[in-house]
């Protein structure tokens, strides 16, 4: 099998057990819409105040949300032992990596697909940029807080707490990556031009490509027997 | 031998120090007294930061060598580095309240700092919630090397953030004399030594931690 069927083997296994269950996606996604609704309670719903945090919002639920589904990523290759199976399979780690990524971007990406609209409908939001940049954003921020924390949720995993563990540890290291892809669809939503957001669009493509192949050429030991 | 030699270096370098912040460097002329809190949160903050490197290079050695002494100046500089980045992020408001006359504000420095403490804590905790020793050791190595990664990145994003809105303060200036730029030397000088020693100390502990935790799996085998 090449390197890409490999990964896509394994990204297909994850799926097909999502499916079975629906237990990632939909407490993902319920957390979203919880979140969203409870961030209209804290903050009055009023054009203005909207207006300014509204990009806040899409994130803290997309990555409050994201946190549930990564915590899961691996803690469900831990029952049976299935991690040392899957290592079994593949003398190379990274691609282990990969694929996990993937389908945990997959899962994600399904969730932001649905919570988007219901966001925008809930806070009566009115789009004044491009929608395809504000996607672009969402896409690459996505992107790097999965790459990052898939990695993380695979190390947490091994430790005695591993849930509480990782938000505490993937937090602190998605910072900058926050803060670009808030300010980044916070300008995309308000209108800004290209030369507004160039910077934390930068950002953002610079995190992800350091966070996706930092983790993948590590991961080797990260799995060590 | 040379661990003795060190402490009275340092005790020595320690009192030069004090003594040179508090009766030789001149006040500041618009601060005044407070502005001596400057060479110990300054000095601090290196110490902070180079402690830092030292887990990010202890990280790589223990993955490519896995002796356990990597490992063991990892934990202690982390921890020691945890220690000093809290003085800074304490004297820091200390120093900010009388001058800028606000207890902290979002200035990429500061930013920087807080968010580097946090990664540094979460190194910490996730030594503390793995119980065997290799993995444990291989996993803070791994962790260290991806959180000191982040920091420029971090640095960049905080940096580019803050210029977006207007600048409450302006942190770069006040007239320094070379009484104050030698005083600030000596302090740092000083403050590394301590590190050291501190790291020396701390390694010694940890080795010892390590030796009876042996040594009771051994009694109940």
């Amino acid at each position: 099998m090449t390197y890409f069927n490999q990964i896509g083997t394994l990204v297909w296994k994850d799926l097909t057990s999502e499916l079975r269950t629906k237990e990632m996606l939909s407490s993902m996604l319920i957390f979203s819409f919880l979140t969203t609704v409870v961030f209209n309670f804290a903050f009055d719903p009023d054009t203005e105040t909207i207006k300014r945090v509204f990009p806040g919002i899409i994130w803290v639920a997309f990555s409050f949300a994201g946190i549930l589904g990564l915590n899961r990523s691996f803690l469900n290759e831990k029952s049976n032992d299935c991690i040392m199976g899957l290592m079994l399979c593949t003398p190379d780690k990274g691609i282990i990596y990969l694929g996990k990524m993937l389908s945990n971007l997959i899962f994600i990406y399904i969730m932001e697909a649905i919570t988007l609209p219901i966001l925008f409908v809930l806070f009566d939001y009115r789009l004044k940029g491009s929608l395809l940049f504000l996607l672009l954003v969402i896409i690459l921020g996505t992107w790097g807080f999965i790459a990052i924390g898939t990695f993380l949720s695979a190390l947490a995993v091994n430790t005695k707490n591993s849930e509480i563990l990782l938000p505490i540890i993937l937090f602190p290291l998605v910072i900058p990556l926050l803060i670009a892809a808030v300010q980044a669809s916070g300008s995309i939503l308000s209108g800004g031009s290209w030369p507004e957001w160039s910077n934390w669009f930068k950002i953002l493509v610079g995190f992800d490509a350091i966070f996706t192949v930092v983790p993948w050429l590590m991961f080797d030991y990260l799995l060590e027997v | 031998m040379g661990k003795r030699a060190l402490g009275w270096i340092t005790f020595v370098m320690v009192l030069v120090a004090t003594y040179l912040v508090f009766m030789w460097a001149p006040n500041e002329r618009i601060m005044g007294p407070v502005q001596k809190i400057f060479y110990f949160h300054v000095a601090s903050a290196w110490v902070g930061f180079f402690a830092f490197l030292v887990v990010f290079i202890a990280g790589l050695a223990y993955l490519f060598t896995r002796k356990e002494k990597w490992d063991i100046i990892g934990a202690s500089s982390a921890e020691i580095g945890v220690m000093f980045t809290t003085i800074v992020l304490i004297t820091g408001p200390i120093w900010a309240r009388p001058t800028w006359n606000a207890w902290w504000t979002w200035d990429p420095r500061l930013t920087t700092t807080l968010v580097l403490w946090f990664i540094y804590l979460a190194y910490l905790l996730i030594r503390s919630s793995i119980h065997e020793e290799e993995k444990r050791a291989r996993f803070s190595a791994i962790f260290g090397i991806v959180g000191f990664i982040d920091v420029p990145v971090v640095w960049f994003s905080i940096r580019w953030w803050r210029t977006i809105h207007p600048v409450v303060v302006d942190a770069s200036g006040f007239a320094i004399s070379s009484k104050m730029v030698t005083t600030l030397t000596v302090s740092l000088i000083a403050f590394t030594f301590l590190y050291f020693y501190l790291l020396v100390n701390t390694a010694l502990v940890e080795k010892m931690r390590a030796e009876l935790r042996r040594l009771k799996e051994g009694v109940y085998q």
